[in-house]
């Protein structure tokens, strides 16, 4: 053993350690750790890699389902989408490192999960963003926006794959810490999938990529703890993230999976060197040897500590083949990249670090990873939640004034200031790009094409983590069905405050909750994900915010529908009826922007009806009786149709009920329903019949551009379209 | 030898960004601000001690890439060896 | 016909450029690599749009010191066309192949959408000869540094010199059609000769077939059916 000196639990506690975890590394290694040993520990037993205190509740989801090829535990989950062909996708935070400093946050943030899924042998063909910002008129949200929206681009137009989805939203409870979180999906053939396992006693260990640096020296332990006001002066600490080279990687790493030459395959992302050559040993049941001295650096007398947990950007390590080393090495000079061998598998089961021609650590792999701290943390029965009177939340102000209100609005204006600075048409195969229900894009060569699309209503999950759980997926499953694809498979993104506090673990439990008791009912699987816990400023933890991102399937892309409203077509709301439920004000963007009231009980969910109407809504489909469809969300049915108009550049005719109040029947964010256009009415009403399916008969498209209201309102397209397009410019 | 190279857009080619910063300094209060200009600084170090020599060489390296002549200048500085 | 697609380390467009002109020509054109210094004879080279270099430097400045680039300057010199599209552009510009300069755009942001061409009508463009140019051409952009620039002098040179192909134009007077902040609204010039053409909107991604144009096929068609001749 070298002469490193040994740590104190003062250094373990420094790191977030606990006294319990301290003693109990110190009795896997059998002595006292050095620093490089303990920040090995410390990393793989953050929330971020172990996930310590949501693994319980995690381990609940459904993962599996006949589309599955590959669930959680792998760098992406995996989905067959038939004829060979496979998709690889996963969502992933990077909330401190945005906030810190936007527009490398964000951008290596893309980065990071555009690896995640070309490690497997996918070609990335999509990229999403759920992006949550403060108050969109506090001082910092501006900038932020901008740099987030900036970094976003900067890597994913560099690189070469469209942005075509996501997110974006504002509220003051993340002033202080904004939620980034990306979404990557690859298409791969499903008999050709890399995975991390290394294999073969004395196979090389090879690193590939950008050298390494000193920066995000500990980021994964940064991520997992809360964060405070001094956070943002360990500004030096921020990755830099090269898409160039990150483009390179990926094709070189893609071309040597084609020469059939990688064993095994693993990003260094989160933990850079320590947990990519911790899981390949330790999934292949084997140990691994490094020589630190080989690892190729960008700064000088870099100590074992800073190699082992710099997460420096655009790299990977991999097993090679030996036979195909050579092979392996002109790939990788012809596209400019390091490659070099640093290490070799063993069969030790203990990874063994060398630097300076003497040991830096030596220690058991299996506890790193099999005995990882698991926690049961405390948490509450929830309350039931009671449903915000009516009579407070409606104002006596005319319907269209309440439209121009809620679309104008930063909840509900349109994001094109944001995606117009994404390329969402590269790679040619984007069918419907941002501002859709889902973004729909085309498995390359094929008539397939997969629906896109995240989700998370975070003011729902405040005050019911069950239903908003629930809701989530629901949300992001009628978004698949609005375009008429099938919903297929589900990636989670769960962004919450401190799990020690046993309010927030409430929320976590009873989300996780509702998305297993959606997912099991919608039949999509929860294949890939992430945690981001501690999402905290100075103690005062964010909405929580469950992301679900899913993935569709459309056989023929031809047969896909879009939100443009098409002139000269029956409107029909589909899954809703004329009683209460119509109606459900309480907790939506109406009562928050008109009348200022904020919490309520959410709009309930019943998974049963949401599941028959989506199956309605392909079955039409697929009987060619839909023009055009969209699902009805935030801030209710009227906001649904402007933004149908204004996609379809026609306007529209409708009648309004006589039996309930029209603005909570304008302005409603109950759950479960679409609007859909049709030249087939009669059709659509006898099948509805037959299925059970309430249906609304709402009025006509027509090519007049405006909307007309049966009380005798009446608006123009070009001033509805005026306020939806400058909501955000006036901020920005 | 260390060569600096400070490239800058010409006078009269548009120049966003300066302009951007102009305006927000203005914002800030900075109203004896006269101009804006926003350039590039590469530092190269150059093997020879000769100081006209270095200074030909990094024009050679302005002319054939760093800078584009149709809209940028460039200045060259060396520093004397200590 | 024989088309070859130039590839940069960072081209992000030479796949779906090769898509178009195989859907057009019914062959595949050659790929060739920037590291090649020597090229067959060809009818036509194009260089995709992307980040060549990651546009470090200058967007299409490393790139534009290639070694294939000598290759395409002889070609050049031959009187033999080729076509650059956004990074491309850039670095035909920086090869001095084309006259002026990209810029940054105007509002300092990466811009991604549909845009709206008119070709001019004065433009000697020798491979959008048969594009009528009564009608205006939908093809979206996507680019961060495609505002075109030129000192005075050149200006008025290539405007007579015809060399001026197609501007950002608009269907409704509210707005000029312009998203970049282009000197006259120019989207794309040719060299003196008109068989060199570099434009900033990407003909491969209005292909009909799921894009929301088909004016891009035109676009390439036209420039096919020229080199034929």
């Amino acid at each position: 053993m070298s002469n490193e000196p040994l740590m104190k639990f003062e250094n373990a506690a420094s790191m977030g350690l606990s006294k319990e975890e301290w003693l109990d590394i110190s009795k896997h290694i059998g002595r006292l750790p050095n620093l490089c040993e303990l920040g090995i520990f410390s990393a793989m037993w953050s929330e971020h890699c172990s996930y310590k205190s949501s693994k319980k509740w995690l381990r609940t989801l459904p993962t599996e389902g006949k589309c599955v090829i590959q669930g959680p535990g792998e760098n992406a989950g995996i989905i067959d989408i038939g004829d060979g062909l496979a998709v690889i996708f996963k969502i992933e935070s990077h909330n401190h490192p945005s906030f810190i400093e936007p527009y490398q946050g964000a951008a290596t943030g893309v980065g990071g999960i555009i690896r995640d899924v070309f490690t497997m042998g996918a070609r990335p063909i999509a990229l999403l963003n759920a992006l949550r910002f403060g108050q969109i008129d506090y001082e910092k949200t501006p900038h932020l926006v901008s740099g987030v929206t900036s970094g976003i681009g900067s890597y994913g137009n560099c690189i070469g794959i469209p942005t075509v989805g996501g997110e974006v939203e504002f509220d003051s409870s993340y002033n202080g810490n904004i939620l980034v979180n990306a979404m990557a999906v690859g298409i791969a053939h499903s008999d050709r999938i890399f995975y991390s396992a290394a294999s073969g006693n004395g196979n090389p260990v090879i690193y590939v990529g950008a050298k390494t640096g000193r920066d995000g020296i500990h980021g994964a332990t940064m991520a997992s703890t809360e964060f405070n006001v001094e956070a943002e002066s360990k500004r030096p600490t921020v990755q830099v993230g090269d898409p160039f080279t990150g483009k390179l990687l990926m094709e070189a790493c893609l071309e040597l999976m084609a020469a059939n030459a990688v064993i095994a395959i693993q990003d260094m992302g989160a933990a850079g060197l320590t947990s990519s050559s911790v899981e390949m040993a330790a999934k292949g049941g084997l140990g691994m040897e490094i020589n630190l001295d080989l690892v190729p650096v960008r700064e000088a007398n870099m100590s074992a500590y800073e190699i082992m947990l710099s997460e420096s950007q655009e790299r990977m390590l991999m097993v090679i083949e030996p036979s195909q080393a050579e092979i392996a090495r002109q790939i990788f000079s012809k596209w400019d990249l390091d490659f070099m061998p640093i290490g070799l598998v063993t069969e030790t089961n203990r990874l063994v670090l060398r630097k300076d021609g003497k040991i830096a650590c030596d220690i058991p792999l299996e506890p790193l990873v099999k005995n990882a701290p698991e926690y049961d943390r405390p948490h509450l029965t929830p309350k039931i939640q009671t449903k915000t009177n009516i009579k407070d939340i409606i104002k006596d102000i005319s319907i269209l004034d309440a439209l121009r209100i809620l679309i104008g609005s930063e909840d509900l204006c349109s994001r094109r200031w944001v995606f117009e600075q994404y390329d969402s048409h590269v790679m040619a195969d984007t069918i419907i790009g941002p501002g859709g229900d889902s973004a729909l894009i085309r498995v390359h060569g094929t008539q397939k094409a997969i629906a896109l699309t995240t989700d998370c209503t975070p003011r729902y999950v405040e005050i019911d983590p069950y239903i908003g759980g629930k809701q989530a997926v629901v949300e992001a499953y009628r978004n698949i069905i609005a375009v008429g694809a099938k919903p297929l498979a589900v990636t989670n993104n769960l962004n919450f405050g401190n799990p020690e506090k046993p309010e927030i673990m409430t929320q976590l439990v009873q989300s996780i909750t509702g998305m297993k008791d959606a997912c099991n009912q919608l039949s999509t699987p929860v294949v890939s994900g992430n945690v981001s816990l501690y999402n905290e400023t100075d103690g005062k933890a964010i909405k929580p915010c469950p992301v679900i991102g899913m993935v569709g399937i459309i056989d023929d892309w031809r047969n896909a529908g879009t939100i443009a409203l098409p002139a000269n077509t029956d409107l029909v709301i589909l899954g809703q009826d004329g009683n209460v439920n119509s109606g459900w004000l309480s907790n939506s963007i109406y009562a928050k922007k008109i009348a200022k009231k904020f919490g309520g009980a959410p709009p309930p969910v019943d998974l049963n009806t949401e599941l028959k109407c989506g199956k309605f809504i392909l079955d039409c489909y697929s009987n060619k009786l839909i023009e055009a469809a969209h699902d009805i969300s935030d801030g209710g049915l009227l906001v649904a149709l402007t933004e149908m108009m204004i996609a379809g550049k026609n306007g529209a005719e409708i009648k309004l009920p006589i039996n309930i109040n029209s603005h909570s029947w304008c302005f409603g964010e109950n759950q479960s329903s679409y609007i859909v256009a049709t030249n087939e009415f009669n059709e659509i009403a006898r099948r509805s019949k037959n299925s059970q399916i309430p249906y609304i008969y709402l009025g006509r498209a027509i090519a007049a551009q405006e909307l007309k209201i049966s009380n005798g309102d009446i608006i123009s397209l070009n001033e509805l379209e005026e306020i939806y397009n400058s909501g955000l410019t006036k901020y920005l | 030898m260390q060569v600096t190279i400070i490239i800058q857009k010409k006078t009269g080619v548009l120049d966003p960004e300066a302009q951007a910063i102009q305006q927000a300094l203005y914002s800030l209060g900075f109203d004896d601000l006269q101009d804006v200009t926003v350039g590039k600084q590469i530092t190269v170090e150059i093997n020879t001690n000769d100081q006209e020599r270095a200074k030909y060489r990094a024009s050679k390296m302005c002319e054939t890439l760093l800078a584009n002549t149709v809209i940028e200048s460039y200045k060259i500085e060396t520093k004397e060896p200590s | 016909m024989r088309i070859a697609v130039i590839v940069f380390p960072g081209s992000n467009c030479d796949r779906d450029m090769l898509v178009a002109v195989e859907k057009i020509t019914g062959r595949r054109p050659a790929l060739i690599w920037h590291k090649q210094s020597n090229l067959d004879p060809i009818d036509l080279a194009i260089l995709p749009g992307g980040f060549s270099f990651g546009d470090y430097l200058r967007c299409g400045a490393l790139a534009a010191r290639s070694p294939i680039m000598s290759a395409l300057h002889d070609h050049a010199a031959r009187g033999g066309s080729i076509l650059g599209v956004c990074n491309g552009f850039q670095i035909l510009i920086e090869s001095s192949l084309l006259p002026g300069f990209l810029l940054r755009n105007k509002e300092l942001k990466f811009i991604c959408k549909q845009t709206t061409l008119a070709l001019n009508a004065e433009s000697n463009c020798k491979l959008l000869a048969s594009l009528d140019s009564k009608k205006t051409l939908k093809i979206p952009v996507a680019h961060n540094e495609g505002s075109f620039f030129a000192d005075t002098e050149t200006l008025s040179k290539i405007e007579n010199n015809g060399q001026v192909v197609l501007r950002y134009t608009s269907d409704t007077s509210a707005y000029s059609g312009n998203p970049n902040g282009s000197l006259n609204d120019i989207a794309g010039v040719c060299s003196s000769n008109g068989k060199i053409l570099g434009m900033m909107p990407h003909p491969e991604r209005a292909m009909g077939a799921g894009h929301e144009s088909s004016d891009g096929e035109k676009l390439l068609r036209s420039v096919f059916e020229a080199i034929i001749k």
